[in-house]
């Protein structure tokens, strides 16, 4: 093998980047999917996860060029390095798949997501519920006398520590976008 | 120019303008429209087979042996369901066809229609990619699409569902323009990385080519250019089951089929190899054996269309990402410019080893006694046709891997056989596709009798047509393979794995007015193949063979290259361990 002298390790040059570091570890990734949107499109995505096993543990789709007919699929996945890689290459081999981007290797990016939680209180329960939906910076977009919902966008860990103040003062009922993602800058 | 016509008749006139001139397909309520078309006109033929299933596998017959896309043609419901299996054979191994089906009239989808099936939904995980078409203004641009994707990049199946009413309906259709497609995959190799290989090359002591289906899948070019880089560098050449012919087997550098039943020589020498040069093939389980042991000494690289194989189950060290002949001419190109360097001392001292290899003799066998082995028959059919231009199909199964194993190859394109998923009943719908693209040929399918059973019914397509496909029946009265699996890994209970209540193949075939022949005796062998080879029709050759063969040399399952069972090795029982047996 030294004989050969050849290096190991990716190249950045290539179109494709096929020389992952092959390690145990599972990592979370952010990918964001510019698919035509076609019939089936999002089908064909969804199929190709459950049917290669892969995870998905979140996902969000919208069409974001209404005269290209272009969708934005976000997929937060996780896996080790080859199985990463992998999800990458099989998605992008999709025909009517135009780009696959790893925002968590491409740099720097912003994740978002919305979420509303009914929280069904009374008495001082009300009152701290309220008093934390300040804090969160959350806006109440319905309130009776006995409820909330209250609609809070965020980094997916910021929403889930709503989530968890919210469940002893009467959380009710919760639905979350999943997440949205852009990478900074330019 | 744009033209005003319907939806039935833009099929037609999409195929003729793409170049098709023969079609496998089944009529049915959904494509009667069609139907009406391709009886008003000359240009295509149409082979109505007798089960859809028959269609795919005759078209991938069609394709495998001419380069071209296979085409087929059948109703909705069950018409699209029967095409199911061989959907999956083409896409597993990367077969170009377009199949269109009919479907119900758009108004009635959604309603449980007679003969609706979601057939988008039901196919998109078996096909490269489908579509469902609603206007008939989208249809011709579709069917130009179709063929478009299902022979660029990675070749593989696709399919188009056309509703009844988008055939009945006027649109408008234009020729197919050079492609506008989006859909472009990158051809062109990594000059960086090609000449990495290149050094790679030029210092490695025990190098090997491994070559697959892709090197076929790029067309005749590439095989001529691996030939030509073979005879050049001196390496030794191994390929898969799907990649044999494109490196011609009476080759010198030729080590024969590696994988789980290839040659002890072949699969040695992936072991121990210092440098591996994937070439159109996909490291298959059946290639690689127990991931952990497979190659552990070697630097790895590999060329391939799909980026998605690299990397897969293999880590690679030097990935190309590109079509086999691109990639190969700019790679002889770089390694001349070099000044075609090789490491001509560890050349010497690995071919020598390989010698050791083969002196083996891991295909060895005696035949004896009143009953004609396989390896015999097989022997025999090889001597008696290899100087006819000849077209080879298989079944799946023991008679498979003899085929490959004892039959020589010498041109790509004459090998067909299921690969990837192993389906039963593929050959003989699959030798009556190559029949029908080469009329003038030799065409014979080499058959265990369960699998030939599977689709039997296609007799009567051979009939029909005046297709003399020879059926070289290799009659163990055994699921021989299962047989094999149950000796080795179940302590030989024989749990179904008996072709009972099988018919007379002779009465079979003269039921269908076609010729049969039987023969068991070794003696007559001989004559008895010359008299299909001689007969100007379709044949049944039911030839009785030894019940319990094995087909050696095998990898367990579980097991590394370096442990192979080889004939003689008569302990075959407890081979494979605990780990071994949960796989396939
Ligand atoms: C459609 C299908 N069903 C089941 C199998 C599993 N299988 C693999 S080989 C084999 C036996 C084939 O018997 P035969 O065609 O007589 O060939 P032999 O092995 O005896 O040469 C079976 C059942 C398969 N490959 N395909
Ligand atoms: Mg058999």
């Amino acid at each position: 093998m030294a004989a050969l002298k050849i290096k190991k390790g990716a190249t950045s040059h290539s179109a494709y980047n096929l020389r992952p570091n092959f390690s145990d570890v599972v990592e979370k990734h952010t990918l964001a999917v510019l698919v035509e949107n076609e019939p089936g499109a999002l089908a064909r995505v969804i199929g190709l996860f459950s049917g290669r096993g892969y995870n998905i543990d979140s996902l969000t789709v919208a069409e974001v060029d209404h005269t290209g007919h272009l969708s934005r699929i976000t997929i937060v996945t996780s896996g080790t390095p080859q199985v990463i890689e992998q999800i990458k290459a099989q998605v992008g081999r999709i025909v009517p798949v135009h780009e696959v981007h790893d925002l968590t290797v491409e740099g720097p990016s912003v994740e978002r997501e919305l979420a509303m939680f009914k929280v069904i209180c009374k008495g001082e329960h009300r009152v701290e519920a309220l008093r934390l939906a300040d804090i969160f910076r959350v806006n109440v977009v319905d309130s009776t006398l006995e409820s909330f919902v209250f609609e809070i966008t965020g980094a997916p860990e910021k929403i889930d520590a709503f989530a968890e103040l919210m469940r002893p003062l009467g959380l009710a009922d919760v639905a979350r976008t999943g997440v949205a993602a852009l990478a900074r800058g330019v | 120019m744009k033209r005003q016509m319907t939806g039935a008749k833009m099929i037609v006139q999409a195929l003729i303008d793409q170049g098709v001139d023969t079609v496998f397909g089944y009529p049915g309520g959904a494509v009667l429209p069609i139907y009406d078309e391709v009886f008003q006109q000359n240009s295509i033929k149409h082979v109505l087979v007798r089960h859809e299933q028959g269609a795919v596998h005759a078209a991938e017959g069609y394709a495998r042996s001419t380069g071209k896309p296979g085409v087929v043609l059948v109703t909705s419901g069950p018409g699209a369901t029967n095409a199911v299996t061989g959907l999956t054979d083409a896409l597993l191994d990367s077969i170009p066809l377009v199949v269109l089906t009919g479907q119900v009239p758009t108004f009635m989808i959604g309603s449980d229609a007679f003969q609706e099936a979601d057939t988008v939904g039901i196919t998109r995980p078996c096909t490269k990619h489908n579509w469902l078409v609603k206007e008939t203004d989208n249809l011709g641009a579709t069917l130009h699409e179709a063929f478009h994707v299902a022979t660029h990049g990675r070749p593989g199946p696709v399919l188009i569902d056309i509703p009844k009413d988008v055939q009945f309906a006027t649109g408008s259709y234009e020729s197919p323009k050079p492609s506008t497609s989006r859909y472009q995959p990158q051809v062109k190799g990594n000059m960086e990385e090609i000449t990495e290989l290149v050094a790679a090359m030029e210092t490695a002591k025990r190098p090997i080519f491994y070559t697959g289906g892709g090197v076929i899948n790029s067309g005749p070019a590439a095989s001529q250019l691996l030939r030509e880089l073979v005879d050049a560098t001196g390496f030794p050449v191994t390929s898969t089951l799907m990649g044999l012919g494109a490196y011609p087997a009476s080759g010198d550098k030729w080590l024969g089929m590696l994988g789980m039943h290839g040659l002890y020589e072949a699969n040695m020498a992936m072991h121990d190899c210092d440098l591996m040069i994937n070439i159109g093939a996909r490291f298959d389980d059946r290639i690689t054996g127990v991931i952990d042991s497979f190659s552990p000494k070697s630097t790895k690289a590999h060329i391939d269309i799909d980026p998605s194989s690299i990397n897969k189950v293999i880590r690679i060290d030097i990935p190309i990402v590109g079509d086999v002949g691109h990639v190969l001419e700019d790679l002889l190109k770089v390694w001349k410019s070099r000044g075609r360097k090789t490491n001509s001392e560890g050349l010497a001292k690995w071919w020598s080893k390989i010698e050791e290899w083969r002196a083996k003799d891991c295909l060895k066998f005696t035949q004896s006694g009143k009953v004609i082995k396989p390896q015999h028959a097989l022997t025999r059919l090889e001597a008696l046709t290899k100087d006819h231009d000849r077209y080879i199909t298989t079944e799946v199964g023991q008679h498979q891997m003899w085929a490959a194993q004892y039959l020589g190859f010498e041109e790509p394109n004459r090998w067909m056989t299921s690969g990837g998923l192993g389906t039963m009943g593929y050959g003989f719908p699959a030798s009556i596709g190559v029949q029908m693209a080469h009329p003038e040929s030799l065409v014979i399918n080499v058959a265990g009798e369960a699998s030939w059973l599977m689709n039997m019914q296609e007799m009567g397509t051979a009939m029909q047509f005046g297709l003399p496909v020879k059926q070289f029946i290799l009659n163990n009265e055994r699921l021989g393979m299962v047989r094999q699996w149950q000796e080795l890994l179940h302590g030989e209970r024989y749990s179904q794995s008996w072709s009972e209540a099988l018919p007379d193949f002779v009465k079979l075939a003269e039921a269908f007015g076609a010729k049969g022949i039987i023969c068991s005796d070794p003696d007559d062998l001989d004559d008895a193949i010359m008299e299909m080879i001689n007969y100007d029709g379709p044949v049944i050759f039911d030839c009785l063979v030894e019940k319990h063969e094995n087909c050696f040399p095998m990898i367990p399952s579980g097991k590394a290259h370096n442990e192979m069972l080889l004939p003689g090795d008569h302990e075959t029982q407890g081979v494979i361990d605990a780990k071994g047996s949960v796989l396939v």
